[in-house]
């Protein structure tokens, strides 16, 4: 037996095993999010997490914290009221390009145009997994699923760009590649008092994989890097060469005024005094 | 110390929220429920509390069931297409056992109907909107008073029952004005229960009475929640026949056994009415005055009015209506409360549905009393 | 007894709170009942617009007009608009200089109805030299012509409905309504 990761203390060990593919992902991801939390120093009792419906909204119910595995598409509202009602909560969203970029994607610019203070980790793995193998709105021209079986000609969503200009303060883009950059991004994100998006490209060998003739994790894996272009690289490359390119790095990474913290100053101007925190357990206020 | 005030019934609505507690509003814009959302913008700041205008009534209902779980009371005010919109939320709202207050100023409709006319014809979408088996309290208002006192009950009982519970009033009650009275020396707040042992606290415990305390988030309670079925635990166990039985039955039963404590009627010359009017709402308003013109008359009518359409308050309705001929059901719709009265009441029932966006006139009312009266 | 009140005009011109202020005058402070009720939607946008209201001694159980006791119009097309459903024997007050009676004549002979004439918007451009308080002319006119709320009640009511720091001027533009008669 190997020996036991050491993020178990975080996790509902009475939940384990996690229904997760063999070759998926989202382990690696859960491990990156954790080990950017500790470097970030982040208080784990003050974490609260939300999610929506996808193989990779189900993190939150292996993390021993708070957690609300939320409707398909709409962790993002959930989270906005959790986090205007506890503004002291760190509120972490794990979303997927299912999830966030097509049912939920007009949640999803609206939560960046506020800035408000969430940290939302979206795996995209370029299919809906839970479902089966269905095209998702990031799958890469030309892929195929089971709702493309003659291979997609939509065109893909860019999301950590989408993110950004639609006013979120941090954006990033990694795949499951490149870990410790997901680490590194993960604790600028949980760090960073505002909208903080960190879309990780990841793989799904049980139907992206199939489907696409990369049969096993590692060709997945081999074929993310091979098409990883760093973005600073990407600035000084023709739209042909990017083609089925993966453009990884930073899209922002700026300061900008809090969602919550207007809130905050408004309630301070108006009243004179904090927002008022669990004042449903108050039977006079 | 009583005030005394001359307001619209959705600005009623918006002051009994504020003293029942609600301290987080999530909203969109939508005739004729507008001003719940404008008055709570003004006034959640000066007291400590959260106003959003969210994307749109998905988000609301989303917003809404977070800001809940984040320990405030919790609302949104909409009409009928933004109730529509909310559906799933509001299941999920039911499944995870959040308390919420949603208030639908209902509009004619279906769809874009008539945003500005008034109507009652979401009644079976606020019973059975969501899908799945769910047991609603539904409130419903027939004045700008009613519309303030409904608003803080509607708050005690999501709390008392850690349930959505939806106050369905309407254009005419949303938008008249009349005075209200505001008793703090007579208001009940119902605050939220917090669990006290850490250790051994089950958030969705198949308790006798159906109802657990809830924690807030952060806490310290790790709490699960999903809209998945799910154990006492709030561990998703969605393939086990047993549990979602189990769990299902007890939502309902925490509603269905305490029909005593939630349904509400009242009633007026029922004792020796050969004809009984049935309305809730603003309806109600017409009926009274059509009902008194029949005595008048010398017709013996009589009236109920619903106050808590669902759960539907059939031990009340049935014995109101055991000694009297005919029952009639007024109610701005085609049709809807009206096959639930026929269920319960054991002589013949009639319908008057009005649709097109305005009030019954006494009139109508009193000639189909008359017609059923025997006159 | 039961007193149904419209009050009708053009968008702009404070019919909607000429009939608010009825209504607190006589729900707050002449312990009546009162029920107050206005258009809504592309009605309320311009064109003619128009409040009601409902004054009783008893509870008030239909909160919407039948045939009103007592139609005000502050311009012609609401005056058309919204003569046709009212009660005989009625009392009708126009804001004279907004309006061409010929059209109304047979309705008036018909129907009985006694017509007043109060310049509200003259008076108020004229006296007060502020033409927004017409309204405010026009209650002060109701209250004299109709009794339906006292003068006690609605000075009262005016004050606590204008905007601060403009009571002086609305209850100016009141006692000169008030005196029109």
């Amino acid at each position: 037996m190997s020996k036991p990761n050491r993020f178990i203390p975080y996790l509902r060990e009475d939940r384990l095993p996690h229904i997760f593919c063999l070759g998926c992902g989202n382990g690696s991801i859960m491990n990156a999010f954790l080990a950017g939390m500790e470097k970030a120093e982040m208080d784990f009792e003050n974490i609260a997490m939300v999610s929506g419906i996808g193989c990779s909204s189900r993190i939150p119910g292996y993390v021993k914290c708070d957690s609300l595995h939320s409707t398909h598409g709409r962790a993002l509202s959930f989270a906005t009221g959790l986090k205007v009602s506890n503004p002291d909560l760190d509120v972490v969203v794990f979303t997927g390009d299912g999830d966030c970029a097509s049912i939920g994607g007009n949640h999803l610019i609206h939560a960046a145009r506020r800035n408000i203070n969430l940290t939302v980790i979206c795996i995209n793995n370029n299919i809906y997994g839970m479902t089966g193998g269905q095209i998702s709105p990031t799958s890469p021209k030309g892929s195929f699923g089971t709702t493309a079986p003659y291979g997609t000609e939509d065109n893909p969503f860019n999301l950590a760009e989408l993110v950004a200009t639609a006013g979120a303060t941090y954006s990033a883009r990694w795949t499951t590649s490149h870990i410790e950059n997901v680490v590194t991004s993960i604790k600028t994100a949980l760090k960073n008092p505002g909208f903080s998006f960190v879309e990780v490209v990841s793989q799904c060998p049980t139907y992206y994989g199939r489907k696409n003739k990369l049969r096993t994790p590692t060709a997945m894996a081999v074929t993310l890097k091979v098409n990883s272009v760093l973005k600073s690289k990407a600035q000084n490359m023709s739209p042909k060469a990017l083609e089925g390119k993966i453009v990884v790095g930073e899209f922002a990474n700026k300061s900008k005024a809090e969602f919550t913290d207007n809130i905050e100053k408004l309630v301070q101007a108006k009243s004179g005094g904090k927002k008022v925190i669990n004042s449903a357990f108050e039977a006079e206020l | 110390m009583a005030e005394e005030l001359f307001i619209q019934g959705n600005e009623a609505c918006a002051k009994g929220a504020l003293k029942a507690g609600c301290r987080f509003f999530a909203g969109y814009p939508i005739t004729p429920s507008t001003e719940v959302a404008e008055s709570l913008a003004r006034e959640l700041p000066k007291v400590g509390g959260a106003f959003v205008q969210m994307e749109d009534e998905i988000a609301s209902a989303g917003a809404i069931i977070g800001g809940s779980w984040g320990g405030s009371k919790s609302m949104t005010a909409t009409s009928g297409p933004g109730f529509s919109l909310m559906q799933e939320n509001i299941g999920y709202a039911f499944i995870s056992e959040t308390p919420i207050v949603i208030v639908n100023v209902q509009r004619g409709s279906p769809s874009t109907g008539q945003p500005t006319m008034t109507s009652q014809s979401d009644m079976m979408q606020a019973r059975w909107g969501s899908h799945g088996d769910y047991e609603p309290i539904v409130l419903s208002p027939s004045s700008v008073q009613e519309l303030f006192d409904f608003t803080i009950r509607a708050f005690n009982l999501a709390e008392e029952f850690r349930t959505p519970v939806f106050i369905m009033t309407d254009e005419v009650i949303g938008h008249m004005r009349e005075k209200i009275i505001i008793d703090d020396d007579k208001i009940e707040i119902v605050p939220r229960k917090r669990p006290e042992d850490k250790e051994n606290y089950l958030p969705f415990k198949n308790v006798e009475n159906g109802t657990n305390p809830m924690p807030s988030f952060g806490d310290g309670f790790n709490v699960h929640v999903t809209g998945l079925t799910h154990d006492e635990r709030g561990y998703p166990d969605t393939n086990n026949p047993k549990t979602h039985t189990d769990f299902i039955e007890r939502l309902c039963n925490k509603i269905i056994n305490n029909k005593g404590k939630i349904c509400s009627v009242k009633s007026k010359y029922c004792d020796d009415a050969d004809i009984i009017v049935i309305s809730y709402g603003s309806p109600v308003r017409s009926v009274g005055t059509a009902v008194e013109q029949a005595r008048e008359e010398g017709l013996k009518a009589g009236y109920i009015k619903i106050d808590t359409p669902w759960p539907f308050p059939d031990k009340e309705v049935k014995e109101l209506t055991k000694n009297t001929k005919s029952v009639l059901v007024a109610e701005m719709n085609l049709g809807q409360m009206f096959y639930e009265i026929d269920r319960v009441v054991d002589v013949e029932c009639s319908l008057i549905g009005k649709i097109g966006g305005e009030l019954h006139k006494p009139s109508e009312i009193l000639s189909k009393i008359e017609e059923l009266g025997g006159k | 007894m039961r007193t149904e009140v419209r009050i009708a005009g053009f968008g702009g011109q404070g019919v909607i709170m000429a009939g608010i202020i009825l209504g607190k005058s006589a729900s707050l402070f002449d312990e009546k009942n009162a029920v107050q009720t206005q258009s809504y939607g592309p009605e309320a946008r311009g064109g003619a617009s128009k409040c009601e209201v409902v004054i009783s001694d008893e509870e008030i159980n239909y909160p919407k007009l039948e045939h009103p006791d007592i139609l005000v119009a502050m311009s012609h097309e609401a005056l058309i608009k919204y003569i046709v459903d009212m009660k005989d024997n009625g009392i009708l007050i126009l804001d004279s200089r907004n309006i061409d009676e010929s059209e109304i004549e047979d309705f008036v002979k018909e129907h009985n109805i006694t017509v007043y004439r109060a310049p509200a918007t003259e008076t108020a451009i004229n006296d007060i030299g502020l033409k927004i308080v017409a309204n405010i002319v026009m209650v002060g006119a109701i209250t004299k012509i109709t009794g339906v709320i006292s003068k006690e009640a609605a000075i009262k009511a005016v004050e606590s409905s204008v905007p601060k720091g403009t009571e002086e001027k609305n209850l100016a533009a009141f006692e000169a309504g008030f005196n029109l008669i």
